[in-house]
């Protein structure tokens, strides 16, 4: 009877979840195309995707704002949902976030560089900084914890991280300090938002975010032996220092692409990777990477999402940042999932 | 008569607390000795001592001994907090930093800076009062049948990224000038503190040291695991409160006197095990630690661009982290790895 009903649950459980997942995303993708400053009836949205549309200006504004907007949603959500869920595993350490590596802090120092020293004023332009610097510093912060005789470990790892984020963040407020232009871009940038970008910026991150998500799901079946501890992966057949260049590389360039654009939002991935190992849990699944990854890619975009949708509407004309709902959102949702049973540790 | 005791001497662990105390001291001297007035280091002891040129005697006690007591006792003070956290958490990313407290105080200041409430004891007060009450958020919403370490640290987590995006939303909306305070405030600062600044926090410290490392003691069998720590005998949840509470209080004090400085509850309780090679952060050598981090980085900040006065918290990270990194790197075991 017992084993009878396990078996049926573990059977409709993912089932259930990928429906679950997949529709709030569909209906979080036409809520975003449709709220706003001007909010456009559900058939107007769906006649200008697909049709002819009635109104100029409704075609306008679903073209060059909100789908734009929507796309860099779900292409930075699922960037950051990966990388947390990815930088869990390979550090693990549950309060590890998608910003360890340094990039957050190598994105922030790059910016503000480019806006004091060479004077970048266009958005394209830091972008490109943005991505450089994260790029930069966590391949430092990557080589530096694997010097010296005992190698690589997760410890090490997040050691090296704080330390060379913590230099960086240092002589980014020296620069902002004494530089008022540079003191205004960080700090619009590092509210973080999904509001003013163009089609040709979610085109830009996209090759990034595509390759890195390739490498991140590639190396999930690897992640399951290395949670049982380097030796035991090793014994298993794993190559583990692979395993972790490949790992590292992914969420370099998924957490690069998505920060550089939209701010420092690591929150995110520091928040979904554990929802995922409840609902996982929920489904019968238990904390199998294969699944813990694409799931956290899913959650993200719907955390992202909906902080980007409420900020529409909270103040309108103007908007809230989503960087500072997800925090709001994520927060209280975090707490409770942590009050409400012992979190499913790694 | 006494009864009979026995204990353990780490004669490394004593070593370098003693090199380290030797350290602060002259960093302590140093840092009196330096300014637009300089006065050599053997006049700066007679002058502490009340001895020698009366000049000297006002300019070493009056001007510059409530800065350096400041930097010298938010040292001790983070050092010493972020050794009870981590040790608490079994985790070395568990610091003071992470868990809301400074974020707390740095989003009650920021919203005091944007509303100009800027005067006298003002932002201290505050900055105390935002800090003491996240600590108590942080725990009442840790607390259900009482509390383990990792709760504490994930609702703080929680807690500490709300906190830190509204203080970037008063930031972002401020003006230009409030802004530019408000970064200022939150690099952490030594400059311009008298005595009045000073007092809270060395009251707060001479209750707090001497608690933290009784508790010390406590720590080390919780860490163990709460129950091994309950068979053992120790009261965990009165103890897990103590360490709170000293921690929290440390923290708090320190903050409200010198700004959030970066890094140093973080990275010196690691450097503090690193050097001792102990398996864990000892507590009086973190403190120690941390002091000489903060009273080196304000000689540096004073000296480096005399004009510009920078925050001492600018020069905390940049110092600091290569610390952390050269003990990191040449660590020769696994174990001392970390």
């Amino acid at each position: 009877m017992e084993t009878a009903r396990l078996t049926r649950y573990k059977g409709l459980g993912p089932a259930l979840l990928v429906v679950g997942l997949g529709a709030s995303l569909v209906v979080l993708c036409v809520l975003s195309l449709a709220l706003g400053a001007l909010n456009v009836p559900i058939d107007q949205v769906v006649q200008a995707l697909f049709g002819t549309p009635a109104d100029r200006t409704v075609e306008n504004v679903i073209w060059s704002v909100r789908v734009p907007r929507t796309l860099l949603g779900l292409t930075a959500g699922v960037a950051l949902g990966l990388s947390g869920a990815l930088m869990q595993a390979l550090t693990r350490n549950p309060l590890a976030d998608p910003g360890l590596l340094g990039v957050t802090a190598g994105a922030s120092f790059a910016i503000v560089g480019s806006v004091a020293l060479l004077g970048i004023g266009s958005l394209l332009g830091f972008i490109w900084f943005a991505l450089a610097g994260a790029l930069i510093a966590s391949v430092v912060v990557y080589l530096l914890a694997g010097l010296g005789r005992s190698g690589l470990t997760p410890v090490k790892l997040a050691l090296a991280g704080i330390a060379v984020t913590s230099l960086l963040f240092s002589i980014t407020h020296a620069i902002v300090l004494v530089d008022p232009e540079a003191l205004n871009r960080y700090r619009f940038w590092s509210a973080g938002s999904l509001a003013g970008q163009t089609g040709d910026v979610v085109a830009q991150i996209l090759p990034f975010v595509i390759a890195g998500t390739v490498l991140a799901l590639a190396c999930a079946p690897a992640l399951n032996s290395l949670a049982l501890g380097d030796d035991v992966a090793a014994s298993l057949g794993r190559k583990v220092g692979l395993i972790r260049v490949q790992g590292v590389i992914a969420i370099m360039l998924l957490t690069g692409a998505a920060v550089a654009v939209i701010g420092p939002v690591v929150f995110i991935g520091l928040v979904v990777p554990h929802v995922a190992r409840v609902l996982a849990q929920q489904a019968g699944l238990g904390p199998d990477h294969r699944w813990l990854l694409p799931l956290s890619a899913a959650l993200a975009p719907c955390l992202l999402l909906t902080a980007d949708i409420l900020g529409r509407m909270l103040a309108r004309p103007a908007e809230v940042q989503a960087g500072i709902l997800i925090a709001f959102i994520g927060g209280p949702f975090f707490i409770a999932l942590v009050r409400r049973r012992r979190l499913a540790e790694i | 008569m006494v009864p009979p005791v026995s204990g353990m001497v780490r004669p490394r662990l004593v070593a370098v607390c003693l090199t380290l105390t030797a350290g602060t001291f002259a960093a302590f001297c140093w840092l009196l000795s330096v300014g637009d007035y300089p006065i050599t280091l053997p006049e700066v002891v007679q002058a502490l001592a009340g001895y020698g040129d009366p000049g000297n005697i006002v300019v070493v006690r009056e001007l510059r001994l409530p800065r350096a007591a400041a930097g010298l006792l938010v040292g001790l003070a983070f050092g010493i907090s972020g050794a009870l956290f981590q040790t608490m958490a079994r985790n070395p990313m568990a610091s003071p930093d992470v868990i809301g407290l400074i974020q707390g105080s740095g989003t009650a200041v920021v919203a005091s800076i944007m509303l100009g409430w800027t005067g006298g004891l003002a932002t201290q007060t505050i900055g105390l009062a935002g800090a003491l009450a996240t600590a108590l958020i942080v725990y009442l919403l840790a607390w259900k049948r009482g509390t383990t370490g990792y709760r504490i640290i994930l609702v703080g987590i929680g807690v500490s990224w709300m906190c830190t995006s509204a203080t970037d939303y008063l930031i972002a909306r401020g003006g230009q000038f409030q802004a530019q305070a408000a970064v200022g405030w939150l690099v952490g600062n030594l400059n311009g503190r008298d005595w009045d600044q000073v007092l809270p926090l060395a009251l707060a410290c001479v209750v707090l040291i001497p608690a933290a490392l009784l508790l010390g003691r406590l720590l080390r069998t919780l860490q163990l695991g709460d129950d091994v720590a309950a068979g053992l005998g120790t009261p965990v949840q009165l103890t897990r409160f103590a360490i709170m509470l000293t921690g929290v209080g440390l923290i708090a004090f320190g903050t409200a006197a010198g700004g959030p400085i970066a890094f140093v509850a973080l990275s010196a309780p690691q450097i503090a095990q690193r050097l001792a090679g102990t398996a864990w952060p000892p507590t009086l050598a973190s403190g120690l630690t941390g002091a000489l981090v903060v009273l080196v980085s304000d000689v540096v900040a004073a000296r480096l661009i005399p004009e510009a006065e920078l925050p001492v918290g600018i020069v905390t990270g940049v110092l600091g982290a290569p610390v952390l990194l050269w003990l990191l790197i040449r660590a020769n075991r696994a174990g001392s790895g970390g």
